[in-house]
């Protein structure tokens, strides 16, 4: 019969009260365990991909867009820029490589990416099976993509025009895989990668089926015999000195049709834009669980005042007032460590749920196996917090006079 | 204010009264509740405290057990003195010497009736003994009633767990405060008859608080209030 026993034997003895008091806790254990989750993943998720992209030259429009789209792959492109246009920036003494991207086409909801060879060293991404792509309609299949879909060397796929699922497809232009592409843990490994040349023989020689202007179609590759020239959707530039950050954009928006925007400081942005919501939703969490230390607050003083002759009682058989102080203690650190515990486990299911519906849709994964930078903050915060109001009564309770109380009874 | 009725002998043998009091006055807002100036009560006898409501009974009884701290005077117990230690030390000293059967058969409702005499030898500082245990419940009768939650006891069956729970750790010195009062003539008597032998088993010292005048005759050594 110990003191953990006899709070539990309390707690135990008002179950629906005990549950509410552990569910509040963990609502909001729960919400600011997965908005932690989240936000930390997609910042990583966000930096890793940036990383190695120092500029991005595209056609002119929103540079969030054009980010979201070349970088990400998450969005539908501004548009794309002639190819000899371009060429000047990508031969600038500033540029260490410039790597040509041509989206327009998808495989299953995968973007397929006419690039070069200069695309993986990007990523440093390695060929874990087969060889790299070499010649038009050869594709390399990220790592994500082959296991989804089962995709091996020697693979035929047939792309869809558009960046949505359901685009029309280019059914008499099969690509042949020729090779899978080692994990890499960065969006490279959620595309299809394919010379940029294959692009433009799909659309310069058979064209979609169906309807170009369908929803999720980007403006995608013109043949040259539609607009008499070779286009790219974005140059992914890496810079060979520092102080190109500081002329390069201003160059390419200045002096030419196009637009040059930074991964770093979009990503920046667009996380201060979801970073407006996620306060919001951390400050209704942060109160919801103030609600619930208030909870436990009331809960144990009510529950101090109608045992206060139990309390008495165990002082005649000898307990000590520290021991009656810990006892109350106990109960309210059981609630704590319950609502956590509960708490953790939701908001990590959770978001473990999440990345489940994400992953079947081919966005960024978001893993509940693992342990956000501040969740032990949280941890402590809750027990400290928590812990403090499970003092108040404590402290009555240490101070409680067992015989003025008999006296009464 | 108080007369002792019958000045108890001491137990032949040499050994000294399990209880001695002496010049004890309790104040309370400037007004004297209590004053005994003198009561010894040897080893082994049943002794009565009675007196009408509020004249002190449970002041006494909480002064011996060290649960209220007297304004004068001092309280010896099996040789030692509970007044003039630390709360810790009464504590302690209580827990070890002195078994409680409370007004209101108090008991720990949320657990069962195995686990409040068990709670009864762990804040003795003794191991959990449940042979001794089930010992005390068959001796009164209500062996049945371990697994009982005491919350679902009658009167009467608390009654009996709060004695069991009292003379669990033989403790040398039973003090009950009103243990009949609330009960009808029936089970006042058999209540009374379990503590007197319960007491003589275990060789306890018995002091008992009351107002109840049907227990009175029961008692050869008495204290007035």
């Amino acid at each position: 019969m110990t003191t953990l026993h006899l709070a539990l034997a309390y707690l135990a003895a008002r179950p629906l009260a005990t549950l509410l008091h552990v569910l509040m806790l963990a609502l909001g254990v729960a919400t600011l365990a997965f908005l932690m989750l989240f936000t930390s993943q997609a910042e990583e998720r966000l930096a890793r991909d940036a990383k190695p992209v120092d500029l991005v030259v595209g056609a002119k429009g929103s540079p969030l867009q054009l980010i979201l789209s070349t970088v990400f792959h998450v969005d539908v492109p501004n548009g794309n820029i002639g190819l000899e246009e371009s060429k000047p920036i990508s031969r600038h003494p500033m540029v260490a490589s410039a790597t040509p991207v041509a989206l327009g086409d998808s495989y299953r909801g995968h973007r397929i990416v006419g690039t070069d060879e200069s695309f993986l060293a990007l990523y440093d991404a390695k060929v874990g099976a087969g060889r790299a792509f070499k010649d038009e309609m050869e594709v390399v299949v990220g790592s994500e993509v082959a296991r989804r879909h089962q995709l091996a060397p020697g693979a035929k796929i047939i792309g869809s025009h558009g960046l949505a699922q359901s685009g029309p497809g280019h059914d008499d232009d099969p690509f042949e895989v020729v090779g899978v592409l080692a994990p890499t843990g960065t969006v490279i490994d959620r595309l299809v990668l394919t010379p940029v040349e294959s692009v433009w023989h799909v659309h310069e020689h058979h064209g979609p089926k169906g309807d170009a202007t369908a929803p999720g179609i980007a403006p995608a590759m013109r043949p040259p015999s539609q607009g008499g020239r070779l286009e790219i959707t974005a140059l992914l530039i890496k810079y060979r000195t520092p102080i190109a950050a500081a002329q390069l954009p201003r160059l390419v928006n200045a002096s030419t049709a196009m637009q040059a925007a930074s991964p770093a400081y979009e990503s920046a942005r667009l996380l201060d834009l979801v970073g407006v919501g996620v306060q919001t939703l951390q400050w209704f969490a942060a109160v919801m669980m103030a609600s619930a230390a208030l909870s436990v607050f009331v809960a144990l003083t009510s529950a101090l005042q109608e045992r206060r002759y139990d309390l008495a009682l165990l002082r005649t058989l000898g307990a000590r007032p520290l021991g009656l102080a810990a006892l109350t203690l106990a109960e309210g650190v059981t609630l704590l460590v319950a609502g956590v515990i509960l708490g953790l486990a939701l908001g990590h299911g959770a978001a473990h749920a999440l990345g489940l519906w994400l992953a079947q849709s081919g966005s960024w994964p978001l893993s509940g196996f693992a342990w956000a930078p501040g969740e032990a903050i949280l941890v402590a915060v809750v027990f400290a917090g928590g812990i403090a109001t499970c003092l108040v009564p404590a402290v009555q309770a240490y101070l409680s006079d067992p015989a003025s109380l008999l006296a009464k009874r | 204010m108080t007369r002792a009725l019958d000045r108890p002998e001491a137990v032949p043998g040499g050994a000294g009264p399990m209880l001695e009091i002496r010049g004890l006055r309790h104040q309370y807002d400037g007004r004297t509740v209590l004053s005994v100036p003198e009561w010894d009560v040897p080893r082994g006898e049943a002794s009565l405290v009675l007196g009408p409501s509020g004249s002190g009974k449970s002041t006494l009884l909480n002064a011996i057990a060290g649960l209220a701290t007297p304004t004068e005077g001092s309280i010896r117990i099996d040789g030692e003195a509970m007044t003039g230690l630390a709360p810790p030390a009464r504590d302690a000293l209580r827990a070890r010497r002195i078994g409680l059967v409370l007004q209101t058969l108090h008991l720990i409702g949320v657990v069962t009736v195995r686990e409040n005499l068990r709670l009864a030898q762990r804040l003795a500082g003794l191991p959990a003994n449940d042979a001794r245990i089930d010992e005390v419940l068959a001796n009164l009768g209500i062996a049945e009633l371990a697994g009982a939650k005491a919350r679902n006891l009658s009167v009467g069956e608390a009654q009996r767990v709060a004695i069991a729970r009292a003379v669990v750790n033989r403790p040398p010195l039973i003090l009950a405060d009103e243990p009949t009062s609330a009960l009808d003539d029936a089970n006042c008597e058999k209540a009374l008859a379990l503590l007197l032998a319960q007491a003589k088993a275990t060789g306890a010292t018995l002091v008992v608080a009351t107002h109840d005048n049907r227990i009175r005759e029961r008692f050869a050594q008495r204290l007035e209030l």
